[in-house]
């Protein structure tokens, strides 16, 4: 008889330090993946609140000066862009990545290359565009040759944001298991479907006016206003409607963990798609670059004519998540509800995401006279920080899954309270403040009637809070990491695909 | 007499959805739609906003062209025929492909890459026909951006039928959903330059 010698197919010695560098550099699987965007847009954060916070201080005494006049607009435009591709965007394109090919029981994510390589160009775009604005560039910089950077690092950011958008796309519509149609698939899988068509139609527009916004400022001409007119050009997608896109996400984690908080099948699932697709109708205003405001004056005709594309291009978005949250609703009455601690950080950042569209449709009443003021960066605000309350639940609830570790209760519960304090605190004020007239993008020499220092107190305060949280979220994270309790197969009895198949969580 | 002993070794990764290519690629050309749609748009934004004046034959018309530049319409309406032919080979290239015929498909994919060579050329022609400075003016700035990106998109739509090209000589004809996605790459590619040409060369 003979014997033949096979060779092990298990590792027997441990990766090396350098070995694991290059695993997770290299890495298809799409947690990394994930997990390295989600890593990126935390950093990206943390940079934004701080920022956010030193504008802020700088506002508090409106003759004070902590930072040259001539760099606030570039650092109001540094927590703008941070915003919407530092934050939103790779944060629940991360998200998504991880937990969506497990949704659909995929063995892999498509095209993991190229998501891969989105990460690549996404991390070293938004780097660039960081630095550049750090070293006198971005828009209304004085250093013409880091005002190039800065678009081009946005024009990376863009594409790599369309690169993982391509892979969301394909792995929900084609890798889906045997046996699991569209109409059946979890609403995160759906809710990531409908974010990467918008943002697959819309970052593309953006795309090819910073190509002609680049050539035109590289080349020295100012058809498209030079350092200056960047934000004119391109500052639609550093705001809303467009950002309501960016957190398209958002909802299908609540709606994703609705039906398992309630204990209950979530009824009229095709509301719930229905709602996410309302909210991803902001699109139509995004391509038109143009803002819809309500004029209510003159005859009965002239305020339906004022009406109609207002309602469209503010309202309608507006519409989506209170659908979602009325069959959430219905979920929670139909069954026998278990609040488990992510829910709280989720439903918290929704009800946030919720203020901030709404701020948007009031800011867009003409009447209400808030064009140029502050409302508008709390709108921003109040999307910005509770996809974050979101995200924060959704690393709370699929963290098991993707570490093996539970969240401790008590932390996530915590720090999703006190997020939202923070955001409150952080835009509330400013919504005030906007109707006092205080200006946008301005940080000195204001004033208006009102207790002016203590809005602009109150808001630097929320924005301080919320980098303690952040911070105070890292830590949980690498201590649930390196001590917490290890998670059960299926730790809140959710019953879902990503909870039965074989992920093997790392 | 021996015995054979027979080990039965793990079953292999499931071959990947094929049609992922063809949904990848279609996700990637409505990208490239809106990017090129996107910039027309710009386009037509600035030749709008331009001032009047009274033409050659007294028609009033918006002063957005500058009078000393000459569109070379032969070498752009060339290069609008040349894509179409493109798109003919490409789907050539499907056609041989369903009926496993390598040698067809790897010289319709070979036509189709140098079809992209060809009208990369073309282009070349027009600027240098033009003979404009890229600083010269708002026109001229704007019609080197508009052209330099379908020209990257044409190079990758080169590259995309040298890889198409490659694996159909190499005999993987099994793949006959990359064809398909190929074919479909430069549909995409005539109808942005269609648009790009028509607003662009012929409506100037």
């Amino acid at each position: 008889m003979s014997t033949v010698e096979v060779p092990s197919l298990t590792h027997s010695s441990h990766p090396t330090t350098l070995g694991l560098t290059g695993d997770w550099l290299t890495t298809t699987d799409h947690r990394r993946i994930g997990r390295m965007f989600v890593g990126g847009a935390a950093v990206w954060l943390a940079t934004m609140v701080v920022v956010s916070t030193i504008l802020g201080a700088e506002r508090i005494a409106s003759d004070s000066s902590l930072i040259p006049a001539d760099s606030v607009l570039q650092l109001f435009s540094l927590v703008r862009t941070l915003a919407s591709f530092g934050v939103m965007i790779p944060l629940f394109i991360g998200l998504a990545i991880i937990i969506v090919p497990m949704q659909v029981g995929a063995r892999a994510i498509s095209f993991a290359r190229v998501a891969l390589l989105g990460f690549y160009l996404w991390l070293i775009g938004s780097g660039l565009i960081v630095g550049a604005i750090a070293a006198n560039g971005g828009p209304g910089g004085g250093n013409a040759q880091m005002v190039d950077l800065y678009l081009i690092g946005l024009a990376l950011s863009i594409l790599g944001a369309l690169a993982a958008s391509v892979s969301l796309f394909t792995t929900v519509l084609t890798a889906r298991t045997a046996g699991l149609s569209l109409s059946d698939a979890p609403m995160l899988a759906w809710s990531s479907l409908v974010g990467a068509t918008a943002l697959l139609l819309t970052l593309p527009v953006m795309l090819g006016t910073l190509i002609f916004a680049a050539v035109d400022h590289h080349y020295e001409r100012i058809a498209f206003g030079g350092n200056e007119g960047v934000m004119t050009w391109l500052g639609w997608a550093f705001t809303q409607p467009q950002t309501f896109i960016y957190i398209v996400v958002a909802l299908g984690v609540l709606a994703d963990m609705t039906p398992v908080m309630a204990r209950a099948k979530q009824p009229l699932r095709g509301a719930v798609v229905i709602g996410l697709g309302l909210l991803s109708t902001a699109l139509v205003g995004t391509v038109a670059q143009t803002t819809h405001s309500l004029n209510w004056s003159g005859s009965i005709t002239d305020k339906a004519k004022s009406f109609v594309p207002y309602a469209l291009y503010n309202l309608l978005p507006v519409l989506g998540i209170v659908v979602v949250l009325a069959t959430a609703l219905l979920a929670v009455m139909s069954g026998k509800p278990k609040i488990i601690a992510p829910y709280f950080p989720t439903a918290l950042g929704v009800g946030l995401i919720m203020a901030g569209m709404l701020g948007n449709a009031v800011q867009h009443i003409e009447q209400a006279g808030l064009a140029g003021t502050v409302f508008d960066e709390a709108a921003l605000t109040y999307l910005t920080y509770g996809s974050v309350l979101v995200a924060w639940g959704a690393l709370a609830f699929w963290g098991p899954r993707i570490w093996g570790k539970m969240l401790s209760d008590v932390a996530v519960v915590g720090l999703g309270v006190l997020g939202f304090v923070a955001t409150v605190l952080a835009s509330l004020p400013y919504y005030i403040a906007g109707f006092a007239n205080q200006p946008a993008d301005v940080a000195s020499d204001f004033d208006y009637s009102g207790p002016q220092s203590l809005w602009n107190v109150l808001s630097t305060g929320g924005h301080a809070l919320m980098a303690l949280c952040v911070l105070a979220a890292v830590a949980t994270v690498v201590r649930a990491r390196m001590s917490g309790a290890t998670a059960t197969e299926d730790p809140w009895d959710a019953r879902t695909l990503e909870w039965s198949v074989d992920g093997g969580a790392r | 007499m021996s015995t054979a002993a027979t080990r039965t070794l793990p079953a292999g990764p499931q071959p990947a959805n094929r049609n992922s290519l063809i949904i990848g690629t279609a996700a990637v050309s409505a990208a490239g739609t809106m990017l090129m749609f996107g910039m027309l748009a710009v386009w037509f934004k600035f030749r709008d906003a331009s001032p009047l004046r009274t033409d050659a034959k007294g028609k009033l018309i918006h002063d957005w062209l500058p009078s000393e530049i000459k569109v070379p319409e032969v070498a752009a309406n060339t290069l609008m025929i040349t894509m179409v032919i493109a798109c003919i080979m490409a789907q050539w290239g499907v056609y041989s492909a369903r009926r496993n015929d390598s040698s067809h498909t790897t010289l319709a994919t070979l036509i189709t890459g140098f079809i992209g060579v060809a009208a990369i050329n073309a282009q070349a022609a027009i600027y240098m026909q033009m003979d404009m400075g890229i600083r010269d003016g708002a026109y001229q700035t704007m019609f080197y951006a508009v052209t330099g990106t379908m020209l990257v998109l044409l190079s990758s739509g080169v590259a995309f039928s040298l890889v198409a090209m490659f694996r159909a000589t190499a005999g993987r004809l099994g793949d006959k959903q990359v064809m398909t996605a190929h074919a479909m790459y430069w549909y995409f590619l005539t109808v942005v330059f269609c648009a790009l040409w028509f607003v662009v060369y012929v409506q100037k």
